[in-house]
């Protein structure tokens, strides 16, 4: 790529964004991963797969998602318009199918049998364990140990689909050290078995490909917005672990100078305290997991265990494309801290009877923020990018609804 | 030719690994010392790193607990220099990149250089992804040890022998580090792929195999192909269970396979 003719920042080809990225892996691994960035350029340019997608899309998946506006909610914001991009209605229950599908239709490409997979929230893995289903390979999913007790029910739907799932108890047992164990399990079965990363980071080719698969929410969201509205809007909001849902829906604005974007990190406690995750607004550049970003890490270098409520945004690093939106200013970066996203989701159950997962809410509750600063001539996109199903149990703790004696997960 | 290369001529070498600050710094540092002792030709010491992805539960175990126990980074110059001015061994470090790029990979190399260290094993970089310690080691002098894979195509090998510098580090199998029953067939064919591809031994780069050898036979096995046998999961657990005085019978059993 040659950055003095290439305007457009929509769809950059990786390996690198910027200073960040890369290929950082063991060699053990490079074989499969250059057979993966070939299969994917090949089928990048094949319509008979993109056609293929397409149609998963349609008919399984539940493509187009709708646009929502939640006036109720925005009364909240400052009277802002806020409107929500549905990814929580994808079968599934969140935007994790998006790339699930594609990196399974890559699978049979390459002709491997088997899918492995970490997951944090569950929402990948169970999204893995379906793609997996769907086409009949074997599949193991690696979870932290803490992550499988706070998100016990989606353990039971991966094993109700047919996964293995490994608790990892290595680490802090969350989603690191799931990424730690699905790298160690990937070096002794790669003849056989592919890696369906989950987000938008790891070594090329996930943070593109990744980005690519997940691109058709802000594809349809434009459109959506330009056909409800006859304009874009002012700002378009999405939570950020590993960045897939808000690259997906950022990548259709990049190019629209007037669109603001912003990625809600996970604040925990605050970002004062030593309990967040929160990569991109109090890490420095370092290499984890294949690729060079914004990552929480001691003076050595060592990482720093993360904190979120949220086990999807429980990642100390962030995909590199990210990195690069935050240091060229196209993208800004926000915190939000357990409770405004608790009390976001409670607000968004409340108002429009759409309970969003915790890791949307945190998306919410930036959205809340900034709709106060917009004012009433506003209009705000967020992503709503799963359903919070799988929290209630999460949230039947923190609000306290569960009464004495009931059975809790 | 670099003492790590010296080191390795002659009928084989045997490769010891240790993680630095396990279970701590100055047992590493009497353990270390204790392999070249006991017959061992070279080191290998590990930087603890919180997320050693190459690395089996043994390993692992043993420098999560260092890391938990304190350990810092400049620690390694410390026990390296220790290490140097006790026994007359080459000393590699073993480390995951981000830990060098965060202390200035200039700086890493000068350190390690001034402590009397021989270069750096680098298991999760590989040569094209590594320009700027490709400058800092020939800046330095540092042997540079790349990994190769049974998995590598023939290209890739080639590039790795040609970027290498000290040895290349042959996996013996596909998998992480931890002993095992068999060292993998596919170690011998990687071998005969690294001979091909310019690694004919210590006078051009030598090839020493790691991973999975815990015993003297398999040493003896390796050796019959291989410049070097690497042993590290055995000593460590050797380390965990029997402290130094076990070690050491490791490390002189081991070396009875050379």
């Amino acid at each position: 790529m040659n950055d003095s003719i290439r305007e457009s920042l929509r769809r950059l080809p990786g390996p690198f964004f910027g200073d960040y990225g890369g290929r950082f892996m063991p060699e053990s691994l490079i074989a499969a991963i250059d057979e993966l960035a070939a299969a994917y350029d090949e089928a990048k340019a094949d319509p008979t797969f993109q056609a293929e997608l397409a149609e998963l899309h349609r008919s399984y998946t539940g493509r187009p998602s709708i646009v929502t506006e939640v006036p109720r909610f925005a009364e909240h914001a400052g009277g802002a318009r806020v409107f929500l991009k549905r990814e929580d209605l994808n079968h599934t229950g969140s935007h994790k199918i998006n790339n699930v599908l594609g990196q399974a239709l890559l699978t049979r490409r390459i002709g491997k049998t088997r899918v492995i997979a970490e997951t944090g929230a569950g929402q990948h893995g169970v999204a893995t364990a379906t793609a997996a289903a769907l086409f009949g390979l074997e599949c193991t999913i690696y979870m932290g140990e803490v992550d499988t007790q706070r998100q016990a029910l989606n353990v039971a739907r991966m094993r109700l689909l047919g996964a293995d799932v490994v608790s990892v108890t290595t680490g802090s047992r969350t989603l690191k050290d799931a990424i730690n164990e699905a790298y160690r399990e990937w070096v002794t079965s790669v003849e056989t078995t592919n890696y369906i990363f989950g987000t938008a980071a790891g070594p090329h080719p996930f943070p593109a490909m990744v980005r690519d698969f997940q691109a058709v929410i802000g594809d349809e969201a434009r459109e959506q917005m330009l056909a409800e509205l006859g304009r874009l809007p002012d700002a378009v909001v999405a939570c950020v672990g590993g960045g897939s849902n808000a690259i997906g829906i950022f990548d259709a604005f990049l190019d629209d100078a007037d669109v603001a974007l912003y990625g809600v990190e996970a604040a925990g406690d605050g970002v004062d305290t030593d309990k967040h995750a929160a990569s991109i607004e109090r890490g420095r550049p370092g290499v984890l997991h294949g690729a060079r970003s914004y990552l929480l890490q001691d003076e050595d270098g060592q990482t720093i265990e993360s904190h979120s409520i949220s086990a999807g945004l429980d990642y100390p690093g962030v995909g590199p494309e990210h990195a690069f939106l935050a240091d060229i200013g196209r993208a800004s970066y926000i915190p939000a801290t357990d409770t405004e996203a608790m009390e976001a989701l409670r607000l968004l159950s409340r108002t429009e009877g759409i309970i969003p997962a915790i890791e949307s809410a945190h998306a919410l509750a930036g959205a809340l923020r900034l709709g106060r600063e917009l004012g009433p001539d506003g209009v705000i996109l967020v992503n709503l990018s799963g359903r919070g199903d799988k929290d209630v149990a999460t949230a039947g703790r923190w609000f306290d609804l569960l009464d004495d004696g009931a059975v809790q997960s | 030719m670099s003492s790590v290369a010296q080191a390795i001529t002659g009928s084989g070498a045997l490769v010891g690994y240790l993680p630095v600050g396990f279970p701590d710094l100055q047992t590493s540092i009497d353990a270390a010392v204790a392999l070249v002792e006991n017959g061992v030709d070279a080191l290998e010491l590990g930087l603890p790193y919180s997320d050693p992805v190459m690395d089996g539960i043994a390993i692992q175990k043993a420098t999560q607990q260092a890391l938990a126990a304190g350990f810092r980074v400049r620690d390694v110059f410390t026990a390296v220099e220790a290490v140097r001015s006790r026994v007359d061994a080459p000393v590699l470090v073993m480390t995951y990149w981000n830990p060098v790029v965060q202390y200035g990979v200039g700086r890493f190399a000068d350190a390690l250089r001034d402590a009397g260290g021989a270069g750096l094993i680098t298991p999760d970089i590989t040569p094209d992804s590594a320009d700027e310690w490709i400058a800092e080691s020939d800046r330095t002098g540092l042997d540079r040890v790349f990994l190769a894979a049974p998995s590598s195509t023939d290209a890739r090998l080639a590039a790795t022998v040609a970027a290498s510098r000290g040895f290349v580090y042959a996996v013996s199998t596909m998998g992480i580090t931890g002993a095992r029953a068999d060292v993998d067939a596919k170690a011998r064919e990687l071998i005969a792929r690294l001979r091909a591809a310019g690694a004919t031994g210590p006078e051009t780069i030598a090839a020493c195999v790691g991973i999975g050898i815990s015993t003297p036979e398999q040493v003896t096995e390796v050796l019959g192909y291989a410049d070097g046998a690497i042993v590290g999961s055995a000593l460590v657990s050797a380390l965990a269970e029997e402290g130094v005085a076990g070690v050491a019978r490791l490390a002189s059993a081991l070396s009875h396979g050379k």
